[in-house]
């Protein structure tokens, strides 16, 4: 599916003015709160006219301000995954699931009851009312209702910011599962780095209305300067690995990357899985020389292709691992000592520990590159 | 006790009179009730406030005035009610349907008003998203805003009724108090208190009146609470 946006809004002091076109199968539209990208969510899903400009998907167009199209909401086909699920308070469960079916052509639905309600897993939810949903249960029945009105491209508007943690892990495998087996294309807000290298394969990175970088979620993610500040310490960069096998002994997993083998705890996946990996930048130590006597396991040699001065004095240093990109944070102070300079030999540190399932995710094999 | 349970015929017509007239005000008015209510709580258009102020008019204005107003616009020789009696052949004044036409305009800012604030609470964002599933304005009203405020429409359906139920100056001066055709129970309360030994008459009605009107308040009140708890909410 092809996604083209190129619109200007006016909302009082705040302008947007947005252009990308998205190929990806989940776009991540990524940044800090306020730079538009419920705006943004809201005039491709029809619930905002845009002043001005085109949306077309997959060749539909939505909006085209110039010819005076604006298709309405209803005639979109466009779902919508909002932040507070929305479900209606006097349906049940199955009610709302079956709402947007109802208005859906019967040649034009592809989405069957019975294969969404088991890859949310909400089979047990059918008869209960939204109003005694867990907030989890609620949005994966709000994910349902959106899908089971086979839209055409579906929107996710920042649909665990309103959850904890652990109801967020819950939910997190539901959306791979749902952007690995059904065949519809996904644009999901997030102001989550964890949320976004997991998921994305392609990310749109908007601040102040304006889109600031666009491209593969590997490359994005190691842009830290274009996180937000209270994310930038979850950035670093996303590798793709296979598992390799599972050493039963000390309860690990070992991964095979373009990087090198990586220890890390034992996934629940079998060898030959794809899994995706965010090393965070900060967790890496560089060391000039094969170190003994270390605690950590995985030790990557490469070569360091790029230092480049970071927030609050610290350097970002990127090693090429055979090829693949590991991003490393380090002080002055160290970079200094070790006199690291681009060119030079070195070994890329990472604990088995700093990986959980923050960071880890299968699934999605082989778009982080594309 | 007897003169308690025994109504003379009369009574007995008064009695089911009020209920009729009450019913027919309370349904007729009901479609109209709710788009103004819609209108007002929801419409953007020059004179919102002259409406407002319209609906609410029979509230404040003395009743004899409003049934003064019905009499000079419905009948025989108003403007309205000859040209009603004409082409449909309806004919309000001193007829029960007169009655019923003034109890549902007095009874309407009740009902407006219960209904209008339901709307307001409804949250906007839930027709939102029933627009994204697929759902045009019509659809989106039918099937989630009036299941929401199911709960003030039936607020505003009591009050009309049990306003209606106790009408007695507009009626009085539109239709007049004529027995078994615009007499309803209060204006029969009234006949009575104004003949002596009508005592007895007038106080079987009045028990009748409260237990009426209970009765409704009652039926509301359980009513409201099951849509309530359908709704899950308070």
């Amino acid at each position: 599916m092809t996604l083209d946006v190129d619109i200007a809004h006016r909302q009082g002091a705040f302008s947007l003015e947005t252009r990308f076109s998205s190929v990806g199968r989940l776009t991540a539209l990524f940044g800090p709160s306020g730079s538009g990208k419920t705006s943004l969510i809201n005039i491709i899903a029809g619930l905002a006219r845009p002043e001005r400009g085109r949306i077309v998907v997959d060749g539909r167009v939505l909006v085209d301000t110039e010819r005076k199209i604006f298709v309405p909401r209803h005639r979109r086909r466009v779902g919508l995954v909002f932040q507070d699920a929305r479900l209606f308070p006097h349906m049940s469960v199955l009610g709302n699931l079956r709402y947007g079916r109802f208005f859906t052509p019967q040649s034009q639905r592809y989405a069957s009851e019975e294969a969404v309600v088991e890859l949310l897993g909400i089979g047990h939810l059918l008869g209960r009312r939204p109003s005694g949903l867990s907030g989890g249960e609620r949005q994966r029945v709000a994910i349902g209702r959106a899908l089971l009105a086979s839209p055409q491209l579906l929107l996710m508007d920042e649909p665990l910011a309103s959850l904890d943690e652990a109801r967020k892990a819950e939910i997190l495998p539901y959306i791979e599962r749902l952007r690995d087996e059904m065949r519809i294309p996904i644009v999901y807000v997030s102001h989550s780095v964890a949320e976004v290298a997991r998921l994305a394969s392609e990310v749109v990175v908007l601040s102040a209305g304006r889109v600031a970088a666009h491209g593969p979620a590997a490359a994005i993610m190691q842009r830290l300067d274009l996180l937000p500040v209270e994310e930038r310490g979850e950035g670093g960069s996303v590798i793709e690995a296979i598992v390799s096998r599972h050493d039963d002994t000390f309860d690990m997993t070992v991964l095979a990357s373009g990087a090198g083998n990586i220890r890390v705890p034992r996934l629940d996946a079998p060898p030959g899985a794809p899994v995706r990996l965010r090393i965070r930048a900060r967790d890496v130590i560089i060391a000039t020389e094969r170190p003994l006597g270390l605690s950590a396991l995985n030790i990557l040699p490469g070569r360091i292709a790029s230092i480049n001065a970071g927030e609050g004095g610290s350097m970002e240093v990127r090693i090429d691992c055979n090829g693949t990109a590991i991003l490393s944070r380090i002080t002055r102070q160290s970079l200094e000592m070790l006199g690291l300079s681009p060119g030079r030999e070195v070994f890329g540190v990472i604990k088995t520990i700093s990986f959980d399932r923050a960071n880890m995710a299968t699934g999605l094999r082989g778009e982080v590159d594309a | 006790m007897s003169w308690l349970t025994v109504l003379t015929p009369d009574e007995w017509n008064a009695v089911r009179l009020s209920v009729k007239v009450a019913t027919v005000a309370m349904l007729a008015s009901l479609p109209a009730g709710i788009a103004t209510a819609l209108l007002l709580a929801r419409g953007r258009f020059w004179g919102r406030e002259l409406l407002n102020g319209l609906v609410h008019l029979p509230l404040v204005l003395p009743p004899v005035v409003t049934g003064y107003l019905l009499l000079l616009a419905f009948g025989r020789q108003g403007p309205a009610g000859s040209f009603l009696a004409e082409h449909f052949g309806i004919v309000f004044s001193f007829r029960w349907t007169g009655a019923a036409l003034a109890c549902a305009i007095m009874g309407f800012p009740l009902m407006v008003r219960a209904i209008r604030l339901s709307i307001e609470a409804v949250d906007r964002k839930l027709e939102q998203a029933a627009g994204t599933l697929g759902a045009n304005s019509v659809w989106v009203f039918v099937t989630v805003t009036l299941p929401l405020i199911l709960p003030g429409i039936i607020a505003g359906m009591i009050l009309s009724f049990a306003k209606a139920m106790g009408e007695f100056g507009a009626t009085i001066t539109f239709v007049s108090n004529i027995p078994g055709e615009t007499q309803t129970l209060p204006s029969a309360i009234y006949t009575f208190t104004q003949v002596p030994g009508g005592d007895a008459g007038a106080l079987r009605l009045t028990l009748i009146s409260i237990t009426i009107s209970m009765t409704a308040l009652l039926l509301s009140e359980a009513m409201a609470r099951r849509v309530g708890q359908r709704l899950g909410a308070a």
